[in-house]
């Protein structure tokens, strides 16, 4: 009991200059449900994917069961016994329970010619019922809740026979009472000997389940405590770290009496966004926190127009809009920069100046609907120089120029456009630390031009060194409004993004 | 300094990409180059100015094709929708007895309401390219055989007809230099897509589109609208193939046209377009349509079976794919 199933000890992992996990250590031992946390970013999944086989460790070591493993990939994991439940569930929705817990290892008759499904549908309700749980293994797994889905997946994990199981996020999509369930079937994991890794933003859930706890921070391990002997706001400090540096909080005067630029008003979709309102003034930068899932992504495309809502209005200068899609949210003056610049920000394939372009061609048409290119080239020639993107000139395709340099490129781009309302959904995502003091310089000038600027980070310290206002969501809700003053903390932001409701 | 080496680099780049440009008119060059002389009769005038008359039927359709290739998207309609279009043509001409002219322009519509309609099953109903246009395909040669009573329409009371595609206007101003009017149209239509995809608003679109549609969708570009003005650019191009096919055989055949769609595309594809999109030219596309009529037109005169020069013309389609993907894991 004393040795633990998994140790890893000094791994190390590196990204394409990125240094993921520093010197990691992790311990695991059977019959305990360890949860592993920290802010977004922390290295709580690649130090995941390290043990899952999925990344390859740079440095260190990892035993399991007092013996030195190499995880060289997902199958070396897999026959270990080490099992992960994803976030996003894996299972085949058209195939039967029973089909999917034995996916890859079906039972075979005649010279393994043909598949037994009686067999199979046997051993199947043989596990379920291991685990008390009353599902006929030949239900289409679509006709399952959410709920029930995964703990089928945890039952195909299980039937590998796991030692080790990572949960990520497995209450994120459950309702009270699912989740109690949940608790339950943990129970009996526990008791069979399985090590539970349970990653998870909920604090109260850690305090309930949970034996230890252990707390990454920027790719460092931070510490392991006891849960019953640790509070709430102890576990939340280690992870925000109260000694990063929190540069001048940004000038707000007279940031109250300036005009509304644009008002929120109910904004509702369905089981993603529960009656959101706020405003934002001219020349604001209003920060949006809160944890992965949060809605924070969200709202932003639901204000832009890049998925429909259910209710709601959106004020701009006023005025009431109609939004229906994102080439509306434009003609209204309102920019969106998406945390995924590969997929929605750019044109990787593309030049620089066909980026700069791209949300305002018309602009550029001469005579006979042809392209006025030279004009095009001025333009993008301007953004390159007052954005000072590093680019060797206007004709280079995306793809060749860093995070940071694509990003003000695409800043360029609304800027041509002249929107006034820009949001940018994580701004800094990707962008190497030089480059973050530049992007963040350039926030607060387009602010004090007179730009009305949503910012939505997972990065507290950037929240709080750019906003003049904060929003904290949790769940599609607005759980939480401050003044960026010197009241303005970390943890106080932390704890209304932690602010569940049934 | 660190920009100068970039600004090296990318030259160096321009310059490579600019000489796989060439890549494929060196093998048409080559083709050419090998066929004269394994034949004396390939490197003739008449020979020639065959191979470009039997180009500018697919060629046509595959400058259309190359459209929707180039978002992205596929129109496996323009086989069937140009046979349509010589029926409707043959309608409005000999049936109803409308002039030629207003008869051809009634042709191009056909050709451009079909492309509308499948630009409006695409971009409003979110069907997706590969199936709106198959059904498409398969309701144009419906209605061809349907409109036509199955029975071919002759332009024999329209003399005038025939010289759209058969004519030489180019014979009458120059003695001796009789090239068909089918192959200048081919040109000219050329010119005015090379100018639509690279001069134009919409050609523009079309590369951001097929480059990266959502983004493209995210930067406030309403690419619904575009996409169904991009599909019915395609059905005017099937149109003007319709007119030269019907010019040429001096009737419209109702039961033609099944399988051009895939000869265009083949033509799109040697021509170095991408069928993942956001990257295409139609001088390629032109080159690739001229590669595939010179290796059938030079085959036959080998006295190749005509059933193995189509196994040649897969094979050729085979390695000209390959050749681009090479390209492409060398670049990345």
């Amino acid at each position: 009991m004393d040795q633990p199933v998994v140790r890893m000890e000094g791994i190390e992992k590196h990204f394409a200059g990125v240094h993921a996990l520093k010197d990691c250590r992790f311990e695991l031992r059977a019959g305990e449900v360890h949860a592993l946390v920290g802010e977004n970013g922390a290295g709580k999944s690649t130090m995941m994917k390290v043990l899952t086989g999925v990344y390859r460790k740079d440095g260190g070591r990892i035993w399991y069961r007092g013996m030195e493993v190499d995880i060289e990939d997902t199958r070396a994991a897999q026959r270990l016994g080490i099992g992960m439940i994803h976030q996003e569930l894996n299972l085949a929705q058209d195939l039967t329970v029973a089909q999917n817990i034995f996916i890859g290892k079906e039972p075979r008759k005649f010279l393994r010619f043909l598949l037994d499904d009686k067999e199979m549908n046997r051993q199947a309700a043989l596990l379920l019922g291991q685990m008390k749980l009353d599902i006929d293994p030949t239900t289409p797994v679509a006709r399952l809740t959410v709920a029930k889905q995964q703990m089928v997946e945890i039952v195909k994990a299980i039937s590998y026979d796991s030692q080790v199981l990572i949960m990520d996020e497995p209450t994120a999509a459950l309702s009270d009472s699912e989740i109690e369930e949940l608790f339950r079937m943990i129970g009996r994991l526990k008791e069979k000997g399985v090590g539970i890794v349970y990653i998870s933003h909920r604090m109260a859930e850690l305090k309930r389940i949970t034996d230890r706890i252990t707390v990454m921070r920027d790719g460092a391990y931070i510490d392991t405590v006891q849960t019953a002997e640790t509070s709430i706001d102890r576990i939340i400090a280690m992870m925000v770290g109260r000694d990063i540096y929190q540069p001048a909080k940004p000038d707000r005067k007279d940031a109250e009496r300036r005009e509304t630029v644009l008002e929120v008003r109910g904004l509702t979709r369905h089981s993603v966004l529960r009656d959101i309102s706020f405003t934002l003034r001219k020349g604001e930068i209003l920060g949006v926190a809160g944890l992965v899932g949060a809605g924070r992504t969200e709202m932003a495309r639901a204000i832009f127009g890049a998925d429909p809502i259910d209710a709601g209005e959106i004020w701009i200068h006023g005025r009431k809009a109609r939004i229906t899609g994102p080439h509306q949210a434009v003609r209204h003056g309102i920019g969106y920069l998406s945390e995924d610049r590969k997929h929605f920000g750019c044109l990787l394939e593309m030049d620089v100046k066909t980026n700069v372009a791209l949300a305002s061609l018309n602009r550029f048409v001469s005579g006979f609907g042809f392209m006025n290119d030279r004009r095009i080239a001025e333009v993008s020639d301007q953004v390159i120089e007052e954005l000072r993107v590093k680019t060797p000139g206007n004709g280079q395709r995306l793809k060749f120029l860093s995070g940071g340099n694509q990003q003000k490129v695409i800043i360029g781009k609304w800027l041509t456009r002249d929107c006034d309302i820009l949001i940018f959904d994580e701004p800094t995502r990707g962008i190497d630390i030089g480059a973050k003091s530049e992007i963040y310089k350039l926030l607060e000038s387009l602010a004090a031009e007179g730009k009305s600027i949503i910012m939505i980070s997972s990065e507290l310290p950037e929240v709080l060194r750019l906003s003049h206002r904060i929003i904290v969501m949790c769940e599609g809700r607005i759980t939480g409004e401050l003044i960026n003053d010197q009241h303005a903390t970390q943890e106080k932001i932390m704890t209304y993004a932690t602010d569940r409701v049934g | 300094m660190r920009n100068t080496v970039l600004a090296e680099a990318t030259s160096k780049f321009a310059v490579k990409s600019g000489l796989q440009q060439l890549l494929a008119f060196g093998s048409l060059i080559l083709l050419v180059l090998f066929f004269s002389i394994a034949s004396s009769n390939f490197f003739h005038f008449s020979n020639l100015v065959g191979i470009l008359l039997s180009t500018a039927v697919i060629g046509v359709l595959a400058l259309g094709s190359t459209f929707v290739i180039v978002t992205g998207g596929i129109d496996l309609s323009v086989g069937t929708v140009m046979t349509l279009c010589s029926v409707m043509t043959g309608v409005f001409i000999t049936m109803w007895g409308l002039p030629v002219p207003v008869g051809i322009i009634g042709g191009l519509l056909t050709g451009a309401l079909c492309g509308m309609l499948s630009g409006l099953a695409i971009a409003r109903l979110g069907i997706p390219p590969f199936i709106a246009t198959l059904a498409m395909m398969m309701i144009a040669k419906g209605l061809a055989l349907v409109i036509s009573g199955t029975k071919p329409v002759y332009f024999t009371d329209t003399p005038v007809f025939m010289k759209i595609s058969q004519g030489s206007i180019l014979g009458a101003m120059i003695p001796g230099f009789d090239i068909p009017n089918a192959v200048l149209i081919f040109f000219l239509a050329a010119i005015v897509g090379s100018i639509l995809l690279s001069r134009t608003i919409v050609g523009r679109y079309n590369f951001a589109i097929g480059s990266n549609e959502e983004a493209t969708r995210l930067s406030g570009v309403n690419v619904r609208a575009w996409k169904i003005v991009i599909y019915t650019i395609t059905g005017l191009f099937t149109g003007i193939a319709g007119i030269l096919m019907a010019s040429r055989l001096n009737s419209a055949q109702p039961s033609l046209g099944m399988g051009y769609e895939l000869e265009a595309i083949a033509a799109v594809v040697i021509g170095g377009t991408s069928l993942s999109g956001g990257k295409g030219t139609i001088i390629g596309t032109v080159i690739g349509a001229l590669i595939m009529s010179v290796l059938t037109n030079g085959l036959r005169i080998l006295s190749v079976p005509q059933e193995w020069q189509t196994v040649v013309v897969g094979f050729v389609i085979l390695l000209a794919v390959y050749a681009d993907i090479l390209r492409r894991r060398k670049a990345a």
